[in-house]
């Protein structure tokens, strides 16, 4: 006992210390983690109350909600990080309907084992996107499981927005005619994480995507705030994606690959691993339907800010009662972009 | 690695459209050709730059057996789910293999998910590497593919053998492309009776032929009297191909053409050869699916290098395994049926749920038809305006 007393004393060891399981049993090993990492990281008078919520006033329009688990491995990445991930992927999810996020809440379960210096980086990574973001973390919970029972650290945020009134963007409204616009180069973050896998790595300048796309969105609204559908390309990619709302909107989406941008290291490293950059992983992209006759005023506001310089019209919504994505290929025939079947896959012939 | 230069070249519109009008201008109206590519590599570049749309009607392409998931009888997907359940190994294999049903649906997925240690590798010496970190548990490489994967694997049998790494072993399902074309067209001239349409030429495969030379289909060409030109993999290669076998049609001619110079030489890659002749010998026979049992079509590993042999180091029961009656893979690999023609084709057999082995692997026919091919003629026009 005199022992742990004396570490609690001398506050966390970040350069020799683990999480144990006494860090998530709700004594004071806990009280400390939570005092001494997560208030003093993510500052700001709702988590200093100490409740087991936080309060807030809403304003006028539309209440958003969305919340998102985030396991990745590796955990640090070129440009990113499992913490600033699990702020951006849920802020966005909220800013994909046209609205202003608000707070965040985040939900930790730890392995035992798992070294304080990383948690430590995850957390400051998190803060940091936050502050970014004008966002706060306002609420939290912090679990420890067994070393083997879990895969270094699996975070979950649920984030709370608003929407201006107005604004109606929602995954059926897309309709033919619609010209469909993307923020910019797909592909970036998967392959920037496939670049360290254990079992693949190659090296690549190439960085992760991954930021908040919010304040890109609140010009975009300002612009156009008739946009019909909003999404960002995740897992799965923009083939997911638009294949997701074709489905929603009932309509068949014809794209140009000529128009996709797709950076020359993506193409790179997808041309030798055998995938296909329609299907690789963003984290900072968005992809939006509005009609033909906004699509320039909207483009140019997206090209306007930082995420969005390199945004283009990569298609068009058709009428399709089957609900097809098609593509006029660079080559000059066509072909189906289809869901992903399992997982992408390198070749093996 | 960055920078991977030379791939626009190989996919440039303009040279596209120039290639296909040459096409357009060669193939005779009064006839047909039927042609058919042997590799899923070709397979998947056609449907991914829908190459097909950039040739007149009378000019089909047939998609052939070359894919080496495609090719796996269930009896030998069944040794590996006995390996992975039964025998508590590490298996470790390509990741296509892992959703290819088995008997009774099951897949190496799904016995992962019951608890087996199955594990993708991207190459063979990740599998060695596995077993070098895991010196306590078995480890079985389960090696798939036609000659392009074969030295890898003849690699890594040669290291684990000079490490004298007792945990590792391959189970070889190692097989040879050109008894698979001959067998095609040797099937189809004993089975006069089936009307099988006619294949008039065939385009050779790429990497295959970058090992094994160009100089084995000689003897196909002499034998079959069947044009072969081994192309790449890019989609001007296909389309060079294309040309280069309708001109030889046209002439009459009938020889083995290397549209692949910048990678293949007539006698191949010698030091790899040697590789594998050091460590593989000729089996008497193996099971192809759809093909059936081919002689001297596949490779086993020598008796001197039996200590890494998992057929010999695991008791594994052998059953021949009917495939599903309704399934057309047999049918789709020779070339005799269409993916759209089996009953089963996007009703019950889906990539996400596949019936055969031809859905699986996106080099397989049905997958890729599936994927990329079914697009309706009648929304072409509104794809000219995309973008």
């Amino acid at each position: 006992m005199s022992d742990e007393r004396r570490r609690m004393a001398g506050g966390l060891d970040y350069r020799h210390g683990r999480i144990e399981l006494w860090h998530g049993s709700g004594g004071r090993a806990m009280a400390q983690l939570i005092e001494e990492l997560f208030e003093t990281s993510f500052d700001n008078p709702f988590l200093a109350r100490r409740n087991d919520q936080a309060c807030f006033e809403v304003g006028a329009g539309r209440l958003v909600m969305t919340t998102d688990g985030f396991v990745i491995a590796p955990l640090f990445f070129p440009g990113g990080d499992i913490g600033c991930l699990a702020v951006h992927g849920t802020i966005n999810d909220i800013a994909m309907a046209g609205a202003r996020p608000l707070y965040l809440a985040v939900a930790m379960i730890i392995e035992e084992g798992f070294p304080l210096a990383e948690l430590k980086a995850i957390v400051a990574s998190m803060a940091a996107a936050a502050k970014a973001a004008g966002v706060a973390i306002v609420t939290g919970d912090t679990k420890v499981v067994e070393r083997g029972k879990g895969d270094g650290i699996f975070i979950t945020t649920t984030g709370v927005g608003v929407v201006p009134t107005g604004v109606e963007i929602s995954a059926e409204r897309a309709r033919p005619g619609d010209a469909v616009l993307l923020s910019g180069s797909i592909g970036d973050h998967g392959v920037a994480v496939l670049s360290k896998r254990e079992s693949l790595a190659f090296e690549t300048e190439l960085r992760s995507d991954c930021a908040s796309l919010h304040d890109l969105v609140a010009r975009m609204v300002e612009a156009v705030p008739g946009i019909h559908a909003m999404r960002d390309p995740t897992r799965g990619g923009l083939a997911a994606l638009l294949n997701e709302i074709a489905q929603q909107s009932q309509v068949g989406i014809a794209l140009n690959e000529d128009a996709i941008p797709v950076a020359p290291a993506v193409r790179g490293a997808c041309e030798l691993l055998g995938l296909d950059p329609l299907y690789v992983a963003n984290e900072g992209k968005l992809v939006a339907f509005c009609p033909a006759e906004d699509a320039e005023r909207l483009l140019a506001a997206m090209r306007a800010h930082p995420l969005g310089r390199d945004a283009a019209q990569i298609g068009t919504v058709v009428e399709d009662d089957r609900h097809f994505v098609q593509m006029q290929t660079s080559f000059g025939g066509h072909r189906i972009v289809d869901w992903l079947a399992g997982d992408q896959l390198p070749r093996i012939c | 690695m960055t920078t991977v230069r030379f791939i626009d070249e190989f996919r440039d519109r303009t040279l596209a459209a120039r290639l296909a009008d040459g096409i357009a201008a060669a193939a005779r109206p009064e006839r047909a050709y039927r042609l058919m590519e042997f590799c899923g590599g070709h397979t998947h570049a056609i449907f991914r730059y829908g190459v097909q749309d950039l040739l007149p009607a009378n000019v089909k392409m047939v998609h052939g057996p070359g894919c080496p998931v495609c090719v796996l009888p269930m009896g030998r997907i069944d040794h590996a789910l006995q390996l992975a359940r039964e025998h508590g190994v590490i298996l470790l294999t390509y990741g296509d293999l892992m959703r290819v049903p088995g008997p009774e649906r099951m897949t190496l997925l799904k016995a992962k998910a019951e608890g087996a240690d199955v594990r993708m590798v991207y190459s063979a010496s990740d599998a060695l590497a596995c077993a070098r970190a895991n010196p306590g548990r078995e480890v079985v490489f389960f090696a798939i593919g036609f000659e392009t994967t074969t030295p890898p694997t003849a690699i890594v049998l040669r290291q684990a053998k000079a490490e004298s790494l007792a945990n590792f072993s391959v189970h070889c399902n190692h097989v040879l492309t050109p008894p698979a074309i001959t067998s095609i067209l040797a099937s189809a001239s004993d089975q006069a009776d089936t009307p099988a349409p006619r294949l008039d030429g065939f385009i050779g495969p790429a990497h295959v032929s970058a090992v094994i030379g160009s100089r084995p289909f000689e003897a196909f060409v002499r034998d079959y009297q069947r044009p072969v030109v081994i192309a790449g993999f890019e989609p001007l290669d296909v389309m060079q191909a294309i040309l280069m076998l309708i001109r030889q049609l046209n002439d009459g001619r009938c020889e083995v053409e290397n549209e692949y110079t910048r990678v293949v030489t007539r006698d191949g890659n010698v030091k790899a050869q040697a590789l594998m002749a050091d460590v593989f010998e000729l089996r008497d026979s193996f099971e192809w699916r759809g093909l059936g049992w081919l002689d001297r079509s596949a490779l086993k590993i020598r008796d001197s290098y039996a200590a890494f042999d998992a057929e010999k180091r695991f008791p594994l029961k052998s059953a021949a395994i009917a495939d599903n009656k309704a399934c057309e893979c047999g049918a789709v690999l020779r070339g005799i049926r269409e993916p759209v023609e089996c009953k089963l084709f996007a009703t019950v057999c889906t990539p996400e749920n596949p019936i055969g082995s031809c859905m699986v692997s996106s080099e397989g026919a049905c997958a890729a038809h599936y994927t990329f091919g079914r697009a309706r003629p009648a929304l072409a026009p509104a794809l000219a305006d995309a973008g």
